[in-house]
C-alpha cells in the first residue's frame, strides 16, 4: 500500500475522530444534564433548604441557561483550558492531572503484561490444536473471563493479602507514588489482566489457527521453509491483524475495570474522579474527562487499524 | 456521600447538621463528658503512651474535598476539621452543650443576650484565640453570599449587633430569647478560624490552614491523604500521637480489608455484617456507637392520606420495629418510639413503647375510610439499610391491608427530591440535639420540613421552651412537644442505628459512648497506641 493512501486514511480517520469526540462530549453533557438533580443540589446533601440550594446554584452560576454553560465551557476548551470544578473551584486540568498518572500506570503495567501473555498462550493453544495444552488453555481462559471484576478482586484479596499476607490488600495511604509500592500494585493489575488476557488469547488462537490452516501456510511448508518461520513470518502477522484490534478496544475497556479495581483497592486515579464528579453532578469534571477518555479512544483505535492494515494489507480494513 | 453495583461504593458520610439554637446551661458543670473509654481492648486501664502515628479511614469526598472546616459536611471532612480547630463549645454523650474555646457563658433575663468569656487558647502560629476571631469566624459562616452549612444555626445572632467586650469577651446580641443558646455554639461546621483566614485565598485553607486544634497541619492531597502532627501548646494538653493521618476510601470492604491488613489503625463505618464477622474474634476491636443515627418513615401530614391523623396512628402500629432493625440494620441498633434523640438531653423516655397492633390498625382505616389504602414509598440507596427497610414495611403494611408501592429515586439528589413531594419517604438522621431537630423539621418555617408538620400551637410552645430560664420548666414544655409528635406526628421513627468503628488490637482510648457527631466521636487527641 502506497504511503499517500496511508496518510489520506489516517486524515480521514483523525476527522472522523474529532467528530466522534465532540458527539461523546455532547451526549455526555446532555446525559449528566438530564439526571436527577444537579452539583448543587448534590452539595446541599441531608440538609436541602431550598434557599441554601438556590445560594450554591447562584455562587456556581448554575442560574444561567444550558447552552450558555455549555458554550463557555467550550470556548475555554478551545484555549486549552478545561474549567474549574462547580464544587471545589479547583482547576480541572489538576483533577485530570492527578488522576491520570495512577491510572495511566496500571493501564501501561496491565497492557505490558498482556500482550506477551496474550500472544504466547494464544500461539500455543493453536500449536497444539485440539491436545490437552490447548483444552486446558482454552477452558481456563473461558472460565476466568466469566468471573466479574469485582468478584475476582475481592477473591484475590482474601486469599493473598488476608489470609496468606504475601501482598497489602489495598493500596491506601500510598496516594500517586504507587511505584515506591510495587507490591500494592499485583493485586489490581492481576484483576485488570484477568478478562482482557482470555479475551486476547481465545482471538490469537482462532487466527493463528485459521493461518495454519490457510493455503500459503501450507505451501510455505511444502517448500520445505521451517516450522518456526511459517509460524512467526506467515501465519503470525495475519492472526495479529484482528487482534491488534481487539487489543486497542481492550484498552477502551480498561476504563471500566479501572474504575472497579480502583474503587476496591482505593487507588485514586481518573476511574474514582470519574464516579465522585458524576454523583457531585461536577459537570466540568465530567466533561474534561470525557474528552481525555474520548480523544483517547480516537488515537487508540486508530493506531491499532493503520497496524492492522500494515500486518494484513489484503484484509482490507475499512476506514 | 454515592450503589448499586457495588454497595457502598462512595457512600456518603452522614450530613448532619445542626439546628437553631439550644441548651440553656447557665452556670457550666462538667467537662466534656469523659464517660469511659472503650474498655474492650483491655478493660481499659494501663496507662496512655505517648508517640506514634495513627492512620484512619474513612468514606470520603474525593478530589474535591478542601479542609475549609466551613465546608464540612462528610465525617471525613468533621474528622479533619476537629483534628485543625475547635468550636466554641461541642456536645456531650447525651447532645448537651459542652464548654470548648468558650469557658462560660451568661445570658442576661431575657434571654436574647448572652456574654460569652473565652479560654486562654493559642492557635498553631502562637497567636492567641481572641473575640475577634470569633466574630471574624461566625460573620464568614453567616455571609449571605456563601452557603455555608452552619449559616442555618448561626440565624438566631444579630451579627451586626454583637461585639467584643474585651481581648476573651463577646456579648452575643440574639433576634429572639434563645434559651438553648449554647446549642448554637456548638453547631455542626461552626469551627472558630483566625481573623481573616481564607479571605484573600480560600485556597489557604488546603495549603496553610491555621487553627487551634490538638493537630497541626502537615501535608493535604484532597481525595486522598492528610497528614496532621501534635500540638504540642493544645489549651486541653497535648494530644498522645506525634501524627495522625486521615485517609479516604470509599469502599467498606477496602476499609476493612486495609485495617485487617494493617495499613490503617482505625475504620469509620462499617457494616453491621462486617462487625459481626470480626466481634470477639481477636483480630480487631469493633467499637459501637449507640443512637447515632434515626431510623424513619417520613409521612407527609399536609396532604392525603396522612392528613388524616388516624391513618398516621394506624401506621405507627403497623411497624414491627424490632423486625426492621433486624432486617433493616442486621441487628446493629435499636427500636425507636417515634420519637427523634433516645438516649439525648429532653428525651420523653416515660412513654409506653409502641408495639405492632395490626387488628387496631385495621379499624383505624376503616374509621378513616382508607381500607384498601395505597401508598408508594419513597426510598434510595442514599443511606444503609434504606432499600431493605422500604421492602420490609411493605410486607408489613400488606398484613394490615395496605399496599405499598416502593419507587427507587436517585441517591445524589435524594433529600431533596423528598422534601416537598410524594407522600411516604425513607428517613434518617445523624446526632443533634432535640431542640435542633425541633427547630429544623417541625416549625412553619422550618428550612426542611419533610413531614410538612406546621402548627401554629406547636410553634407557639418552642417559642415559649426557648424563653424559659428554668431547665425543669424547659423540659416540661419539650416533654408537650414530644408527646403531640408521639400522638399525631409525620415521623414513623422505628429504630436507631449503631455507628460502628473498627480499630487495631493496639488503639486505645477510643469513646464508645459518642454517637457520631458528638464531641468524643473521632476524637484522636485522647487515643493512643499501646
Amino acid at each position: 500500500m502506497s504511503g499517500a493512501s496511508l496518510r489520506a486514511f489516517v486524515v480521514r480517520r483523525l476527522l472522523l475522530g474529532v467528530a466522534q469526540t465532540v458527539a461523546v462530549v455532547l451526549l455526555v453533557f446532555a446525559l449528566t444534564e438530564a439526571l436527577p438533580g444537579d452539583a448543587a443540589v448534590a452539595l446541599a446533601g441531608d440538609q436541602p433548604d431550598p434557599e441554601r440550594i438556590a445560594a450554591i446554584r447562584e455562587a456556581m452560576r448554575l442560574d444561567r441557561p444550558v447552552h450558555e454553560r455549555l458554550a463557555d465551557w467550550a470556548f475555554g476548551l478551545a484555549h486549552g483550558d478545561f474549567g474549574t470544578s462547580l464544587t471545589s473551584g479547583r482547576p480541572v486540568a489538576g483533577y485530570l492531572a492527578d488522576g491520570f498518572g495512577p491510572t495511566l500506570l496500571l493501564a501501561a503495567l496491565t497492557v505490558a503484561l498482556l500482550v506477551p501473555i496474550g500472544f504466547g498462550l494464544g500461539v500455543l493453544a493453536a500449536r497444539h490444536e485440539g491436545g490437552p495444552v490447548d483444552r486446558l488453555i482454552s477452558s481456563v481462559t473461558l472460565a476466568v473471563y466469566a468471573v466479574p471484576e469485582f468478584a475476582l478482586g475481592v477473591l484475590l484479596v482474601t486469599v493473598f493479602a488476608l489470609k496468606l499476607a504475601w501482598l497489602p490488600p489495598t493500596a491506601l495511604g500510598y496516594g500517586t507514588d504507587l511505584l515506591a509500592h510495587p507490591a500494592a500494585l499485583v493485586l489490581p493489575v492481576l484483576v485488570l489482566l484477568a478478562r482482557p488476557v482470555c479475551s486476547l488469547v481465545r482471538l490469537v488462537r482462532a487466527g493463528m489457527v485459521d493461518a495454519l490452516a490457510s493455503p500459503y501456510a501450507a505451501h510455505a511448508r511444502r517448500y520445505g521453509v521451517p516450522g518456526v518461520r511459517v509460524r512467526y513470518a506467515h501465519a503470525l502477522p495475519n492472526a495479529l491483524a484482528p487482534a491488534a484490534q481487539q487489543l486497542a478496544r481492550t484498552v477502551d475497556w480498561l476504563l471500566c475495570g479501572v474504575i472497579v479495581v480502583e474503587a476496591l483497592f482505593v487507588i485514586p486515579g481518573l476511574g474514582t474522579v470519574l464516579l465522585n464528579a458524576v454523583a457531585e453532578r461536577d459537570v466540568p469534571v465530567v466533561q474534561g474527562l470525557a474528552v481525555v477518555f474520548g480523544v483517547l479512544t480516537v488515537v487508540l483505535n486508530l493506531g491499532a487499524d493503520v497496524v492492522a492494515r500494515r500486518l494484513a494489507p489484503r484484509a482490507g480494513v475499512a476506514a | 456521600m454515592h450503589e448499586e453495583l457495588f454497595p457502598g461504593l462512595r457512600r456518603r458520610g452522614f450530613l448532619a447538621a445542626t439546628g437553631a439554637a439550644s441548651l440553656g446551661a447557665l452556670a457550666l458543670t462538667g467537662c466534656g463528658g469523659s464517660g469511659g473509654t472503650d474498655s474492650a481492648a483491655d478493660g481499659g486501664d494501663g496507662t496512655p503512651k505517648r508517640g506514634g502515628r495513627l492512620r484512619a479511614a474513612f468514606a470520603g469526598g474525593g478530589a474535591s474535598e478542601t479542609l475549609d472546616p466551613h465546608l464540612a459536611s462528610l465525617f471525613a471532612d468533621v474528622a479533619r476539621a476537629k483534628a485543625l480547630y475547635d468550636k466554641l463549645a461541642d456536645y456531650g454523650a447525651d447532645l448537651s452543650a459542652q464548654p470548648r474555646l468558650a469557658a462560660k457563658w451568661e445570658s442576661n433575663k431575657a434571654l436574647d443576650r448572652w456574654q460569652v468569656t473565652l479560654r486562654e487558647a493559642t492557635f498553631h502560629d502562637g497567636r492567641p484565640v481572641t473575640a475577634k476571631d470569633v466574630l471574624y469566624s461566625y460573620r464568614r459562616i453567616a455571609d449571605p453570599e456563601k452557603a455555608f452549612r452552619a449559616k442555618a444555626s448561626l440565624e438566631p445572632i444579630d451579627l451586626d449587633a454583637s461585639r467584643a467586650t474585651g481581648e476573651r469577651g463577646i456579648e452575643f446580641v440574639l433576634k429572639r430569647p434563645t434559651a438553648e443558646f449554647p446549642n448554637v455554639l456548638a453547631a455542626f461546621g461552626a469551627y472558630i478560624v483566625p481573623e481573616n483566614a481564607g479571605k484573600d485565598d480560600a485556597a489557604d485553607f488546603d495549603t496553610k490552614p491555621i487553627g487551634s486544634g490538638p493537630f497541626r497541619f502537615v501535608s493535604f492531597s484532597p481525595g486522598r491523604s492528610a497528614v496532621f502532627r501534635r500540638f504540642d501548646a493544645y489549651w486541653e494538653g497535648a494530644a498522645r500521637l506525634d501524627e495522625l493521618e486521615i485517609v479516604v476510601a470509599g469502599e467498606e470492604s477496602a476499609r476493612v480489608n486495609a485495617l485487617l491488613g494493617g495499613q490503617v489503625e482505625y475504620a469509620h463505618e462499617l457494616n453491621p455484617t462486617t462487625a459481626r464477622a470480626h466481634e470477639g474474634k481477636g483480630q480487631i476491636e469493633i467499637v459501637r456507637l449507640r443512637n447515632s443515627a434515626m431510623q424513619a418513615f417520613c409521612m407527609k401530614t399536609d396532604r392525603a392520606p396522612f392528613d388524616d391523623k388516624r391513618v398516621r396512628e394506624a401506621f405507627f402500629l403497623i411497624a414491627d420495629r424490632q423486625e426492621l432493625v433486624d432486617g433493616a440494620l442486621s441487628g446493629a441498633g435499636v427500636i425507636g418510639n417515634d420519637l427523634f434523640g433516645k438516649g439525648y438531653e429532653y428525651y420523653a423516655a416515660d412513654l409506653p413503647q409502641r408495639e405492632q397492633d395490626l387488628d387496631r390498625a385495621r379499624a383505624l382505616l376503616k374509621q378513616a375510610g382508607a381500607e384498601k389504602l395505597k401508598v408508594t414509598l419513597d426510598t434510595s440507596a442514599v443511606a444503609a439499610g434504606f432499600t431493605e427497610a422500604a421492602s420490609i414495611f411493605k410486607d408489613q403494611a400488606a398484613k394490615a391491608g395496605v399496599t405499598i408501592d416502593v419507587r427507587m429515586g436517585s441517591k445524589d439528589s435524594y433529600w431533596s427530591d423528598i422534601l416537598d413531594s410524594g407522600t411516604l419517604s425513607c428517613y434518617r438522621s445523624g446526632a443533634m440535639p432535640i431542640e435542633a431537630h425541633l427547630s429544623q423539621r417541625l416549625l412553619t418555617d422550618s428550612t426542611t420540613n419533610a413531614t410538612q408538620w406546621r402548627h401554629k400551637d406547636f410553634d407557639a410552645l418552642y417559642r415559649q421552651a426557648q424563653s424559659t430560664r428554668d431547665k425543669t420548666e424547659r423540659a416540661a414544655v419539650y416533654g408537650r412537644m414530644q408527646r403531640r409528635l408521639y400522638a399525631e406526628g409525620g415521623f414513623l421513627i422505628w429504630g436507631f442505628a449503631d455507628w460502628i468503628i473498627g480499630t487495631a488490637k493496639t488503639v486505645k482510648g477510643v469513646e464508645a459512648k459518642a454517637p457520631a457527631n458528638t464531641l468524643d466521636w473521632a476524637r484522636f487527641d485522647k487515643v493512643w497506641l499501646g
